[in-house]
């Protein structure tokens, strides 16, 4: 592939606690790209971003990100390496106890000498961009679910991040905020050059803006493609999913015994 | 039976093995909050912060509960020593219970109740709402930036706190002996003067209450970082937290008291 890489994950595969989460992973993201990975819950997509951002590390296989093996890095060089990175956390993660400008304040205040009165037009902006510069003197606990999600955005791009991680960023939105958040994740990735990757199973609202499209099951990538080949495909497992089917190759029932015998039935019988 | 034997003896193998591992994971802990400690003193306005919420938000408890101790000393000691005669030695009494025992004693419980219990709260939620994930994520260590200036808050407060609490207990002691009772004020001061040491007495309620504040705090500390991240696992560590640093202060308090009084 001729293109620039950003992120690339050769070969990896995550056990925890005996139990195989990824499964010989193999996926590059190209720069500038709106990458999405999706998959059904527990399918392995936030242990992903996590190896990505080496809070964990991967049992083999290499996670790369910007040239550097992720895990090969010591903690100074992975708080190098993730001072370029943002990431939106499923509910926002803000810190409850500091007001909406001090989230977003707090890795300037954190990582720079800014004064206080550059951070204090760079947050601004920052709010400005996610269209809640009137609320920044709001408590997170007086936000709702959409604006704390804006804020958090805000605070992830406080640095100007080269990579851009969203885990499950449409989780429990109504459908504006779903828009908004959708608009705002392609319009910043555009605006600021970074790469995105997005976990999500927001099939719908994600297909409207990635460029690609990374599908998970059970630790394995079993299909790939652009949202357009996502939304045309046959395979039964991606078409269940996208088209949100109740049965298919994903079974509605949880692994279980014989319906008669579970309902005393068969002594009945017998 | 030889199954349920191997089945039971199985189970205290895997404790023992459990407890062994926590007990090694809580003193890495530890040694990592200390060693990355450099924050909290370059940037003393975060341990100032906590000082505030886990100090002097535990003055009123400490203040009242330290009050009603000393004055429940006052009775207590003057019924006894009105027996032997020896009444004027009621300050004695009550100003060595307090400095030697129950300040850094009762203060320790009482810090671990109120303040320890609220440390482990706030770090479990941190984490159940991946507040400490997203500090890491934005290569900010939460060992040095939420940890430690929490941890040196309650190293600093809980001696402050255990010195007051005795101080009121002295006053409390003084209400109830001298202006209720009337026990003759002059005796009730000079002998507590004469027969309290600073070195033997106090320094070592000050060293006890140290060691308690650094129990508690590392305790409450690390259960809410090991907290799983659900409602039941946080609320699970703050009772822990309570339990656990109440039996750490005594045994501890046992174990200081036969090293500093020995031969006394």
């Amino acid at each position: 592939m001729a293109e620039d890489i950003l992120v690339e994950f050769e070969d990896v595969s995550f056990t925890y606690d005996r139990r195989p989460v990824l499964k010989g992973i193999n996926m590059k993201i190209p720069r500038g790209k709106v990458v999405s990975i999706m998959g059904i819950s527990g399918s392995g997509k936030t242990t992903m971003l996590r190896l990505i951002g080496g809070q964990l590390k991967p049992t083999s296989g290499r996670v790369i990100v910007g040239g550097e093996v992720v895990h090969d890095l010591d903690s100074e060089g992975l708080y190098r390496l993730r001072r370029k990175m943002g990431m939106l956390f499923q509910f926002g993660a803000l810190f409850t106890d500091l007001s909406a400008y001090d989230n977003v304040a707090f890795q300037m205040r954190e990582h720079t000498d800014l004064p206080e009165s550059v951070i204090r037009d760079l947050v601004m902006m920052k709010l400005n961009a996610v269209g809640l510069r009137g609320a920044y003197h709001l408590m997170p606990s007086e936000l709702s679910g959409g604006m704390a999600r804006r804020v958090a955005l805000a605070r992830a791009i406080a640095l100007d991040p080269m990579l851009m991680m969203y885990d499950e960023p449409f989780a429990g939105l109504d459908p504006i905020s779903l828009g908004v958040i959708g608009t705002l994740m392609r319009r910043l990735n555009d605006a600021l050059g970074a790469t995105s990757i997005v976990v999500t199973h927001d099939v719908q609202e994600s297909l409207k803006m990635v460029d690609y499209v990374y599908y998970l099951s059970q630790g394995v990538i079993v299909a790939q493609g652009t949202a357009e080949e996502m939304k045309q495909s046959t395979q039964p497992l991606v078409h269940q999913f996208v088209w949100g089917e109740e049965d298919g190759p994903v079974p509605f029932h949880f692994p279980m015994a014989e319906y008669p015998r579970d309902l005393g039935l068969e002594q009945a019988n017998a | 039976m030889p199954r349920r034997v191997g089945i039971g003896l199985r189970g205290i193998g895997h404790s023992v093995i459990n407890g062994v591992w926590r007990l090694g994971y809580a003193s890495r802990f530890f040694a990592l909050t200390v060693l990355r400690s450099g924050t909290s003193f370059r940037r003393f306005s975060l341990a100032i912060r906590e000082i505030y919420f886990s100090g002097v938000l535990s003055l009123i408890i400490i203040l009242v509960s330290g009050l009603f101790v000393g004055m429940v000393l006052g009775f207590q000691g003057f019924h006894t020593l009105e027996r032997y005669g020896s009444e004027e030695a009621l300050g004695v009494l009550v100003a060595l219970s307090l400095v030697r025992e129950l300040g850094p004693v009762v203060a320790g419980l009482l810090f671990a109740s109120r303040a320890g219990s609220a440390m482990t709260a706030e770090i479990g939620l941190m984490k159940a709402t991946e507040q400490i994930s997203a500090l890491e994520m934005m290569a900010v260590d939460p060992i040095a930036r939420v940890i430690a200036p929490r941890f040196w808050a309650g190293v600093i407060s809980m001696p402050l706190l255990a010195a007051l609490f005795s101080a009121m207990g002295v006053f409390g002691g003084y209400l109830v002996g001298v202006v209720l009772i009337g026990v003759d004020e002059g005796a009730f001061w000079s002998q507590m003067q004469s027969a309290v040491d600073f070195r033997e007495d106090i320094m070592n309620g000050v060293i006890k209450s140290v060691v308690f504040g650094i129990a508690v705090t590392w305790i409450a500390l690390f259960e809410g970082y090991d907290a799983p991240p659900t409602a039941e696992g946080v609320s699970g560590a703050t009772t822990r937290t309570v339990v656990t640093s109440s039996l750490a202060i005594l045994a501890l308090d046992f174990v200081l008291t036969a090293f500093m009084f020995r031969g006394h």
